[in-house]
């Protein structure tokens, strides 16, 4: 296979990780016809309904299910359809699942690993389109990936199912289509780590994102490009303290001196926040400006298209941003 | 009480009845003295729950608990000095003064876990109970009548019934939830009525007689192994507030009076002398139990608090 596309790479991800260990078991609404989206499309012709379970719409007590099948020894992982639908698992996820480990004193853990969908695309509207990685990073004892390519969403489930605690992987609708070139290297799921990594080198400013609006900054970086600008990208693909690792980023500014987070969620607390707070923490004197943060406009979703556009930051806006901190 | 009972087993079980009354009151007078951080909810009254449920089950079999959590966890018979020191936050209890009383945890006897957040561990046990199907184990949850009116409790109860899990659901019906009458909660009196609509098998009970605790349990705890859920209704009594410190003006005088014409101790040890204990043999346990709980209350109390760094 020469390319592949993000949803085939997660669908494999989970078709290797189920070959290889019985106890990955795979839940969800309508899972076993494949879901909406068809990331699991085919796993219950290969391993069963009874390892590939179409659940009811209790997805707080599916996420629930899962822990206690976690905290028993199986390796659960739940779809959930929409991340707007993470709201209903939360209790599960921060105050279960998050939890045990600490409090049993490593006797009890949780490998437990959430799918779930976010991001804005084609009017889905206030309900369906939301990415919340902030409230889930906040709470320790999660990890969170947002892989915004083909070969990092494979690398993603193989990894999180080797975790021995709680997982979420977010993933975004906008990409399940986008192939990209398979690399060699990705049969390999030995070995990777969630981890930044750069997209693109550049010696004017460094702008760092994750999941769909990598690409977002990297047309913005083709543009400066054209203008004279050099812009390095970098994609985060692991949010959590347990994953994230800023030192590389961080000596980027060194050389680059300005810095531009962008995300798609809001703004205001924002993970853009978080990174800006680590990167002045870790190259204060590197930065000749204040580290700038793009993201959605304080409000729900909109749905008319040309509403919708304007919600989310542009490749014009990170343009924009761009040159504004060089000047 | 049934004749082909054995004296000696009854006696024992008495004996935990009385073991968790009196680490309780013994916690009541802690939180009094101001050693005690936190929430405590005592479980004075629901002592034949505990017990004659856990009379009921095997070593495999997963418990799994609310935020009143005491007595499940000593009837499952972990040990009381490292449960003791848990709710007084000291490095050598259960959790390592992670949790307190609200969290605590064994996965040594088989307690996987209470929970702070009313109905929070409900699923778990479905999960647990599905992963270890194979085991020969069931899972069980208790939860109060309170819990009864969450999503989560909905959720659960079509989850188990839809999927036939080896559940036990035990809901302990003390009749409030915090300062609220069941009345005021719920047009529904008895929890376990929400389980009938998913076929789920129910049985409601005296909680508080601790012989028809453990015969019903027995009788539900064969139909869960037969692979299929069940729903116990124990109808129990709060002799204490909703936590320590409560002090309950939400109750009559003449409703508290009724309760504690149902303690469940003062139930079971009529029961022994009626069939034939004597008052000394009962009288010794309770003075045993006594004197084990006076020097837990010394070791714990006289135990290190956790160091910073390793938590
Ligand atoms: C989700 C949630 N809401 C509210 C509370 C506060 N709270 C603690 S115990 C309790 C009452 C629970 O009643 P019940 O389930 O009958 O248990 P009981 O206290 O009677 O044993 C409430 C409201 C909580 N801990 N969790
Ligand atoms: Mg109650």
């Amino acid at each position: 296979m020469a390319d592949w596309t993000y949803a085939e790479a997660l669908r494999e991800g989970l078709r290797d990780a189920m070959a290889e260990d019985p106890r990955v078991i795979v839940l969800g609404e309508d899972v076993a016809y494949g879901g909406p989206f068809g990331v699991t499309r085919g796993l219950k012709e290969a391993f069963g309904s009874e390892r590939v379970r179409n659940t009811p719409i209790s997805e707080a007590a599916v996420v629930g299910f899962a822990t206690g099948a976690a905290l028993a020894g199986y390796r659960p992982v739940v779809e959930v359809m929409f991340m707007d639908f993470l709201t209903l698992t939360l209790d599960m996820l921060v105050n279960q699942a998050a939890k045990y480990r600490y409090l049993a004193q490593d006797r009890l853990r949780v490998p437990l690993v959430v799918r779930t969908q976010a991001g804005v695309l084609q009017s889905a509207g206030a309900h369906h389109s939301q990415s919340f990685e902030s409230w889930l990073v906040h709470v320790p004892g999660i990890s969170v990936l947002a892989p915004s390519t083909a070969g990092d969403a494979y690398q993603a489930i193989r990894w999180a199912l080797r975790q021995p605690d709680p997982v979420v992987v977010m993933e975004h609708k906008a990409l399940y289509g986008r192939r990209t070139v398979r690399e060699p290297a990705e049969d390999v799921a030995a070995g990777w780590a969630p981890r930044a990594t750069r997209r693109r080198a550049g010696q004017d400013a460094t702008v760092v994102s994750y999941s769909a609006m990598v690409y977002t900054a990297l047309e913005a970086a083709e543009r400066l490009a054209r203008e004279g600008v050099e812009v390095e990208v970098w994609d985060l693909v692991g949010l959590s303290d347990s994953v994230m690792d800023l030192g590389l980023v961080a000596e980027a500014v060194q050389r680059t001196h300005r810095v531009l987070v962008v995300h798609e969620a809001v703004r205001t607390g924002g993970f853009g926040a978080e990174v800006a707070a680590r990167l002045q923490e870790l190259a204060f004197d590197g930065l000749d400006a204040p580290i700038e943060r793009l993201g959605a406009k304080a409000s729900p979703v909109p749905f008319s298209p040309p509403l919708e556009k304007a919600y989310l930051p542009s490749v014009e806006d990170v343009c924009q941003a761009v040159r504004d901190l060089m000047a | 009480m049934e004749q082909t009972t054995d004296q000696a087993e009854w006696l024992q079980r008495y004996r935990l009845m009385y073991l968790i009354r009196t680490f309780e009151e013994t916690v009541a007078r802690l939180v009094r003295q101001g050693e005690v951080p936190g929430f405590v909810h005592l479980s004075m009254g629901q002592e034949a729950s505990a017990v004659g449920v856990m009379a009921a089950l095997g070593p495999a079999d997963v418990v799994y608990s609310g935020h009143r959590a005491h007595g499940h966890l000593l009837a499952r018979g972990a040990d009381p000095l490292a449960v003791l020191a848990e709710i007084l936050g000291k490095r050598d209890g259960l959790g390592g003064g992670r949790g307190g009383s609200m969290h605590l945890i064994d996965p040594g006897v088989g307690f996987w876990g209470a929970t702070g957040v009313v109905g929070g561990t409900i699923p778990l046990a479905l999960g647990t109970a599905w992963a270890r199907r194979e085991s020969g184990g069931i899972a069980v949850v208790f939860f109060g009548d309170g819990a009864s009116t969450t999503g989560i409790f909905h959720e659960s109860l079509n989850l188990a019934a839809l999927w036939s899990l080896p559940v036990l659901f035990c809901c302990e019906n003390n009749g409030y939830a915090e300062f609220s009458a069941r009345a005021e909660q719920s047009p529904v009196a008895y929890a376990s009525r929400f389980a009938e609509p998913y076929g789920i098998a129910t049985a409601r009970v005296d909680g508080t007689e601790l012989w028809t605790v453990i015969r019903q349990a027995q009788a539900a705890v064969q139909a869960v192994r037969e692979g299929r859920p069940f729903f116990l209704e124990l109808e129990v009594v709060r002799l204490a507030g909703h936590y320590e410190g409560d002090v309950q003006t939400y109750r009559s005088a003449e409703e508290r009076e009724q309760a504690r014409s149902r303690d469940p101790v003062w139930r079971a040890r009529q029961g022994l002398l009626d069939s034939g204990i004597s008052e000394g043999e009962v009288a010794q346990v309770e003075e045993e139990v006594k004197r084990q709980m006076r020097a837990v209350e010394d070791q714990a109390l006289a135990m290190q608090w956790p160091e910073p760094a390793a938590g």
